[in-house]
């Protein structure tokens, strides 16, 4: 599972990869001959980088057209952006608890920053 | 792969693609000082570290340059029960922490996470958070977990798209 997980990655880890699949999620699907028009390399070396998205599920090729069109696999791609999203969440949602906390240590602490008698002994030798 | 944040102050996240690095990063309405102390006292930390429903307690805590820290998430009972640990590779007052990061379940995977603390104007101050893994599949595997009872969800959507041979 995670597995697949990483194929996607290393799939995208590629700038020229990335954008083929920038490109397919703007303009819809395409040739490869197409794909490989806007860039300094041959159909051979795009067609490779298709049979890596495609094994990574990003993308799929019908089987009947005759030019058979790459697609991307939206759902995949979704379901990506949708983990770093919601590791993204996961931290704002810490944060906003560490919001309640600094609130309470504003309140607690009017004499300012870091100036209170009982701050914490961790910090001392800290800067050693 | 950036998502950006919805609103001005909301922490944002950035996987660059071809490293194993994940860098957050969140502006606070308080001083440096105080956003740093929160991550170095012992009970600030513990108040805001782990999800609100779910006991955290600190084993080890000595925040200061060479110095260690452990904490546990759950516990059995609750069908949770997690810890991580590290070291404090370098705390630098108000400025900068560095420090390990290793969940107890992968006890091999080390991660290093870098933490600066930077004022702004109005008593403001941003901190960014730069966590390097030992690869890109350690990372992803960091980002596809969240290290969070979601994981099993995430991983059943997963597996349907496998199904449907969609993937």
């Amino acid at each position: 599972m995670t597995d697949q997980l990483s194929r996607v990655f290393q799939a995208l880890a590629d700038p020229t990869r990335r954008d083929m699949v920038a490109r397919l999620a703007a303009d819809g699907d395409a040739s490869v001959g197409e794909l490989a028009a806007p860039y300094d390399v041959s159909v051979q070396a795009v067609s490779k980088h298709v049979k890596v998205l495609e094994e990574a599920g990003l993308v799929s090729r019908s089987r009947d057209a005759q030019r058979r069109p790459v697609r991307l696999e939206a759902e995949v791609f979704d379901l990506m952006t949708k983990w770093i999203e919601r590791y993204r969440q996961q931290a704002e949602e810490r944060y906003r608890r560490l919001d309640a906390v600094l609130a309470t240590m504003d309140e607690g602490d009017a004499s300012g920053d870091g100036q209170r008698d009982d701050a914490p002994i961790d910090q001392q030798g800290a800067a050693s | 792969m950036n998502a950006a944040a919805t609103t001005k102050h909301e922490a944002t996240i950035e996987a660059v693609p071809d490293l194993p690095i994940i860098i957050i990063t969140r502006e606070f309405g308080a001083s440096a000082e105080r956003v740093f102390r929160a991550h170095v006292d012992r009970d600030l930390f513990a108040r805001w570290v782990g999800p609100r429903s779910i006991d955290t307690t600190i084993e080890t805590w000595d925040a200061r340059t060479g110095g260690s820290w452990a904490y546990r998430v759950g516990r059995a009972e609750d069908g949770l029960d997690t810890s991580f640990y590290g070291s404090f590779h370098e705390v630098r007052p108000n400025e900068r922490i560095v420090q390990t990061f290793t969940w107890a379940g992968a006890p091999d995977q080390v991660m290093l996470e870098t933490m600066t603390f930077e004022p702004l104007e109005g008593g403001r101050c941003r901190i960014v958070g730069r966590s390097i893994s030992e690869s890109i599949e350690v990372r992803d595997q960091m980002l596809a977990s969240g290290m969070d009872v979601g994981v099993q969800e995430g991983y059943a959507q997963l597996d349907e798209l496998l199904a449907d041979g969609s993937a």
